[in-house]
């Protein structure tokens, strides 16, 4: 198990799902180049990486095999001659579609380019990019390096070559993907998101206090953790810009981030990685 | 005379450290648990939570837990995770 020896990717963007993905990929043995946007932010997710493998060592994610070398820089030019890069930055679309036509100009032709979006579809960013044929989407769940199943999007211009080596890469990291087809949210946001919204409405309504909503959907229905908790694991202004996506993009106004998540944000309340979102927590991450 | 110190940090007992761990748990999970109950197979504690065991104990004992000791097994019950204190204080 592990990486080839040839399996060199770089991730672009070091929060929380960036470092996650880089730590995923080192704990497999493959080295890794993280690009963050300057060296305050380079340090940060250094640490944030460190103690991520560590979770996934704890937590028993990793094969036995010698972690892989990070390389941290704030040199996007790093990323040139990697075998694959992983664009995690914030899920803004102008954002993410300049910063895949800066790698796309960058690395050599055939290079997967992967963006990691919880839903802005494939052939949007296929715009911004010389070869639209080298990219596609994956859609990791956080934390990467514990959650296996992984949503791939192929878009209609993504080519066979670039899915079967995005593929490959993920097998030889122990993932399990899964495809689909393009569209806003894909199938896991598409579900998931509207769900989460409707669970805080219903606290907002007062229908229900945060721990019954999650109880309920856990012990009835077998949800894992409840969709408040996952809310505050995704983070909520991840999940709120995600939600005003999908309804410019399905034109269904219920998609709107609800009141009670608006204001949260607003507070800072951002979930686990502020130390509060809908619950209260610990600061480790 | 003996030459004993009176200002010394008190000695971190096995009860001390259990105690210790019951109060944490019990002041994030909003229950008091037995001590050789598994926190993880019965739902008691997630996977993101296990990490903030670990650094709960490195943080207040001063200690490190890694390599072989970095295991789950090890922070399953609160008397595992007295017996992992008190072993890697006396190291």
């Amino acid at each position: 198990m592990g990486g080839q020896a040839q399996d060199r990717p770089a991730v672009i963007g070091g929060g929380v799902m960036g470092s996650a993905i880089a730590a995923m990929a080192l704990g497999h043995g493959v080295p890794v180049t993280l690009v963050e946007i300057d060296g305050e932010a380079v340090e940060l997710a250094k640490g944030r990486v460190a103690q991520q493998l560590r979770h996934g060592r704890l937590m028993g994610a990793f094969p036995d095999v010698a972690e892989g070398e990070l390389t941290a820089t704030t040199d996007l030019s790093a990323a040139k001659d990697a075998t694959a890069v992983i664009e995690a930055i914030i899920e803004d679309d102008k954002v993410k579609a300049t910063v895949l036509g800066e790698l796309a100009a960058l690395v050599a032709p055939g290079t997967p380019l992967i963006t990691n979006t919880s839903g802005i579809p494939v052939d949007e960013l296929a715009e911004a990019v010389e070869r639209p044929a080298d990219l596609l989407a994956t859609h990791f769940m956080n934390p990467a390096y514990l959650i296996r199943t992984v949503e791939v999007v192929r878009g209609p211009r993504t080519g066979q070559s670039t899915l079967d080596a995005v593929l490959g890469l993920l097998e030889r990291l122990s993932r399990k993907p899964i495809v689909v087809g393009d569209s806003p949210g894909f199938v896991t946001s598409r579900l998931l998101h509207p769900m989460i919204n409707d669970a805080a409405r219903l606290v907002e309504e007062g229908t229900a206090s945060v721990e019954a909503v999650d109880e309920l959907m856990q012990g009835c229905l077998g949800h894992p953790t409840g969709p408040l908790r996952t809310a505050d694991l995704i983070g909520l202004d991840n999940l709120a810009d995600a939600l005003r996506a999908l309804a410019e993009r399905t034109g269904d106004p219920r998609h709107a981030p609800c009141a009670l998540l608006q204001s949260k944000v607003a507070d800072g309340h951002l979930g686990r990685k502020t130390g509060r979102g809908f619950y209260e927590y610990g600061k480790v991450f | 005379m003996n030459d004993v110190s009176t200002t010394a940090t008190p000695a971190r007992t096995p009860a001390a450290v259990t105690r210790e761990i019951r109060e944490f748990l019990t002041g994030r999970i909003k229950q008091d648990v037995p001590v050789d109950q598994d926190l993880f197979r019965t739902g008691l504690v997630s996977s993101m939570f296990a990490m903030e065991l670990v650094v709960f104990l490195e943080q207040t004992y001063g200690i490190a837990i890694v390599g072989p000791d970095l295991k789950l097994d090890n922070f399953r019950t609160v008397e595992g995770m007295t017996a992992l204190v008190g072993r890697l204080l006396d190291e």
